[in-house]
C-alpha cells in the first residue's frame, strides 16, 4: 500500500490507481472465490487488507493465474484501455452461466498533473479510497445473505471488456460476453480513486 | 406504369375533393411522383377558405353536426377538414416506407432506441467499440467431490426448523401396501427409494417397482432357483438398481427401460449391503468383505478390503462422498475415507454392544452420522466423523432395524423391533421422544425416505409397506390435516403383487 503514497500531500498517480484498483479485484475476486463456496475453504487463508480480514486462496494454480491475468489488467489500467472485468460463475456439469460479478471501470478526469512529469495525478486522499474499497469488499462478503446457493460443482472465469485498440497479447483469445437466462441484478457500493471508478454490480440466477 | 392510374376510376377522396372544389396541393414532388393530371391543374384555392373549419363553429357554437356537414371544406365526422390533409403527401410517405420494409431496412427510430438500451444493459457498454478477452490457461476446478460447505449457511429451506414442536402427526400410516414374502431377516436392506419417486422392493426372489406418483406397479425381475435378493440400492442420479443376491452377485439394473446392464462378481457368500457413491458401488457381504466397484469398468473391482469379521449388515455414503460408514454383525461402526488409503478405516467405532445395521448420515452436517444397534444394545447414537466424537447417544429400549434423517425438521425417525415394533421420531439434538408410530405387527425391518422428503417408507416383517406422511412442512400440515382425519380409517389397501 505504501507504494501509493505519493510525494506531495493528498497526491494519487495513474500507476498508483491502478495498483489500488487492481489489489482491490484481487482481494475481491477471493472474496468472492471464498464467499461463493467455488473452492474448499480448507484452501483460503486469512489476511489483512484495506482494515479488513479477507480470505485468500493459498492454491498456486488460482493464484498464478489472478495474478497473470490482474497482472495484464494493471497495464491496461494505466493505458486506460480496460472497460469491465466479468468474473463469472459456471456451472461445471451443464456450462450453465449461473453468476456474473461485474467491475465496471470508468475513467475520471482530472486537472492536477504531476509537476515533475506531467502525468495526471489525482486529488482523493488514500485514507478515504481505501475506506470506501474497504466498504465495497464488506458489501461483497455480505452478499452471502441473499444470493441462492450454489448446489453444484462451480468453476469461475474472467472476462476483460477493453477498447477495441488493443493488441492481444500472449496466451490471451477473444471470447464472447456470457450471459444469465433469468436474472436478478444488484448494484453493490462504487469506490473512486480520483482517476479511476469502479462499479460492482452482481448479476445472478432466480430460481 | 402511370398510365393505369390516371385512367382509372378517381379515389372517392378524390372526386370529394373535386366536387367541393376545395382541393389544394402545393407540393410538387408529391404531384410529380403520384402523377395525377387532374390535381394538378387545378389552381390553388384561396388560404382563407381553410379557416372556414374553425370560423363555423365559432359562430354557432350549439349548432347540429348536421350544419356542419354544409361547410365547403366537406369534412366528415371522423376527418373534419380534408383540405387540411395532404392526401399526396401521405399517400407518398405511405409508399415510401413499404419499399424501405421491402428492402428490410427499415427499423422505426423507438426499434432502433430500444436494441441499443437492450445491448447496453446486457454487455454493460455499447458493444460496438469493445472486445471481450480471456486468460487461455484456466483457473483450476474444484477438487473432485467438493461439495459446497456453504450448504448450511444458504439452505433455510432444506436446514430443518427447530420449531414447530406441535405439528400435526397422523397416528396412522397414510397408506399399507402389501409385500407378501419379504424375507424376515435383519441383516439385508431390501426397500429403497430414488429420486425419480421409483420405490424398489425385494419380496424374496423378485423385485418391484412401485412408482410412488402414478401408484403403478412392475415386477423388475425374479431371480432363479433358491437365489433370493439380499440388498437394493438406488444409484444418486437416474434409474439404475444395484441389486444383491444370496449367491454374491451384484445385478446392475436399469428402471426405465427394465434391462439388465451388467452382473459382477466377487463374492463368495450373499451380499447384505449395497451403497454407491456416484460411479463408485460399494458391496457389503456375509464373509465381512467389503468390495468398490467400479460400474464403468470392465474390471470393476477396485479394491477389497477385509472390513469386519462378520456380516456387513450397514453400508452408507455420506451424501457429499466423503466417508463410507460400514456396520457389521461384529459389533462395529467403521468409518472409511473416500480419498486416500481405502484399506484402513479411519475411524473404528465399538461402543454399539450388537450388529450395527441401522446407518443414516445426516443432510444438513456433513459428516455426521447416526447408528443405530441390535437387540443387545438399542441404542442410537450420533457421531461426528470429521472429528470421531461421540455426540450423543439414547437407549431406544428396542432393537433399531433402521434411522432415516428428515429433510424438512430437525428430526430422525428409527424402526423397531420387538416388542412394540413402533417408529419413533425424535428431536435432534435433544433427542427427546417428538411422535410414536405404531402399526406394524412384526418388527419393522426396513426404513426409506420419499425423495420429496415428507413420507417414510417402512417395511415390516409382517408382510406390509406402510406409508407414514410425519414430515409434512408445517404450512402444508394445516391444510392437510382435516382431510387426512376422515381418511384414516379408509386406509387404501393395495396389494403390490
Amino acid at each position: 500500500m505504501s507504494s501509493t503514497v505519493q510525494k506531495s500531500k493528498n497526491a494519487i498517480t495513474l500507476k498508483g490507481s491502478a495498483k489500488l484498483v487492481t489489489d482491490y479485484l484481487n482481494y475481491g475476486i477471493n472474496s468472492i472465490l471464498f464467499q461463493r463456496g467455488i473452492y474448499p475453504s480448507e484452501s483460503f487463508k486469512s489476511e489483512e487488507h484495506f482494515g479488513l480480514s479477507i480470505l485468500v486462496s493459498t492454491d498456486e494454480k488460482i493464484n498464478e493465474f489472478l495474478s497473470a491475468v490482474l497482472g495484464q489488467i494493471k497495464e491496461w489500467l494505466v493505458q486506460g484501455k480496460l472497460e469491465k472485468l466479468s468474473l463469472i460463475i459456471t456451472n461445471v456439469t451443464n456450462k450453465e452461466v449461473m453468476e456474473r460479478w461485474d467491475f465496471k471501470l470508468k475513467y475520471e478526469a482530472t486537472k492536477e498533473t504531476s509537476e515533475e512529469n506531467g502525468e495526471p495525478i489525482g486529488t482523493k486522499e488514500l485514507k478515504v479510497i481505501q475506506n470506501e474499497i474497504r466498504d465495497v469488499l464488506r458489501q461483497i462478503c455480505s452478499t452471502v445473505s441473499f444470493l441462492p446457493l450454489l448446489d453444484c460443482p462451480c468453476a469461475f472465469d474472467l472476462l476483460i471488456y477493453t477498447k477495441p485498440d488493443i493488441e492481444v497479447p500472449d496466451q490471451w483469445g477473444e471470447t464472447g460476453p456470457c450471459f444469465i437466462a433469468n436474472s436478478e441484478e444488484l448494484q453493490l457500493r462504487s469506490f473512486s480513486t480520483s482517476l479511476h471508478r469502479m462499479d460492482t454490480v452482481v448479476s445472478y440466477k432466480v430460481e | 406504369m402511370d398510365d393505369p392510374l390516371t385512367k382509372g376510376p378517381v379515389p372517392r377522396w378524390q372526386k370529394r375533393a373535386l366536387d367541393k372544389n376545395t382541393s389544394a396541393s402545393n407540393s410538387s414532388l408529391v404531384n410529380s411522383s403520384i402523377n395525377n393530371s387532374k390535381i394538378k391543374t387545378k389552381t390553388p384555392s384561396k388560404a382563407d377558405s381553410r379557416k372556414t373549419p374553425s370560423k363555423t363553429p365559432s359562430k354557432t357554437p350549439k349548432s347540429s353536426p348536421g350544419k356542419n356537414l354544409k361547410t365547403p371544406n366537406g369534412g366528415d365526422r371522423f376527418i373534419p377538414s380534408r383540405s387540411a390533409t395532404d392526401m399526396d403527401l401521405g399517400y407518398f410517405k405511405l409508399n415510401q416506407r413499404d419499399s424501405d420494409e421491402e428492402n428490410g431496412e427499415y427499423k422505426s427510430p423507438s426499434k432502433i432506441q430500444m436494441e441499443k438500451a437492450m445491448t447496453e444493459n446486457l454487455i454493460g457498454k455499447d458493444p460496438s467499440g469493445m472486445r471481450i478477452l480471456e486468460f487461455q490457461k484456466k483457473a483450476p476446478a474444484a477438487p473432485e467431490g467438493f461439495q459446497n460447505s456453504l450448504k448450511v449457511v444458504y439452505s433455510q429451506s432444506k436446514t430443518p426448523s427447530a420449531k414447530s414442536n406441535s405439528r400435526y402427526i397422523p397416528q396412522a400410516p397414510d397408506r399399507i401396501l402389501d409385500a407378501p414374502d419379504i424375507v424376515d431377516d435383519y441383516y439385508l436392506n431390501l426397500v429403497d427409494w430414488n429420486k425419480n419417486n421409483m420405490m424398489a422392493v425385494a419380496l424374496r426372489n423378485s423385485v418391484y417397482l412401485w412408482n410412488a406418483g402414478s401408484g403403478s406397479i412392475s415386477q423388475l425381475t425374479e431371480l432363479e432357483g433358491s437365489d433370493y435378493v439380499c440388498s437394493l440400492s438406488w444409484m444418486d442420479e437416474g434409474d439404475i438398481l444395484a441389486i444383491g443376491t444370496s449367491l454374491g452377485n451384484i445385478q446392475i439394473w436399469d428402471a426405465a427401460s427394465m434391462k439388465k446392464q451388467r452382473t459382477m462378481d466377487g463374492h463368495a457368500a450373499r451380499i447384505g449391503s449395497l451403497s454407491w457413491n456416484s460411479y463408485i458401488l460399494s458391496s457389503g457381504c456375509r464373509s465381512g468383505l467389503l468390495v468398490h466397484h467400479d460400474v464403468r469398468q470392465r474390471e470393476h473391482n477396485i479394491s477389497s478390503v477385509e472390513a469386519h469379521s462378520q456380516e456387513i449388515c450397514g453400508l452408507k455414503w455420506s451424501p457429499d462422498g466423503k466417508y463410507l460408514a460400514s456396520g457389521g454383525n461384529d459389533n462395529a461402526l467403521n468409518i472409511w475415507p473416500s480419498d486416500g488409503d481405502l484399506s484402513t478405516p479411519i475411524h473404528t467405532f465399538r461402543a454399539h454392544q450388537a450388529a450395527v445395521k441401522a446407518l443414516a448420515w445426516c443432510p444438513w452436517h456433513a459428516g455426521h452420522l447416526a447408528s443405530g444397534g441390535g437387540t443387545a444394545d438399542r441404542h442410537i447414537r450420533i457421531w461426528n466423523c470429521n472429528t470421531g466424537a461421540a455426540t450423543y447417544s439414547v437407549d431406544t429400549r428396542s432393537q433399531v432395524c433402521g434411522i432415516v434423517w428428515s429433510t424438512t425438521f430437525k428430526e430422525l425417525i428409527s424402526g423397531h423391533g420387538y416388542a412394540q415394533n413402533q417408529l419413533i421420531i425424535w428431536k435432534y439434538p435433544t433427542m427427546t421422544k417428538v411422535a410414536e408410530l405404531s402399526g406394524h405387527s412384526a418388527r419393522v425391518l426396513h426404513l426409506a425416505l420419499s425423495p420429496d422428503g415428507t413420507t417414510v417408507l417402512s417395511a415390516g416383517a409382517d408382510e406390509t409397506l406402510r406409508l407414514w406422511k410425519c414430515f409434512v412442512p408445517a404450512a402444508k400440515t394445516k391444510k392437510d390435516a382435516p382431510e387426512s382425519k376422515p381418511s384414516d380409517n379408509l386406509f387404501t389397501m393395495k396389494g403390490i403383487r
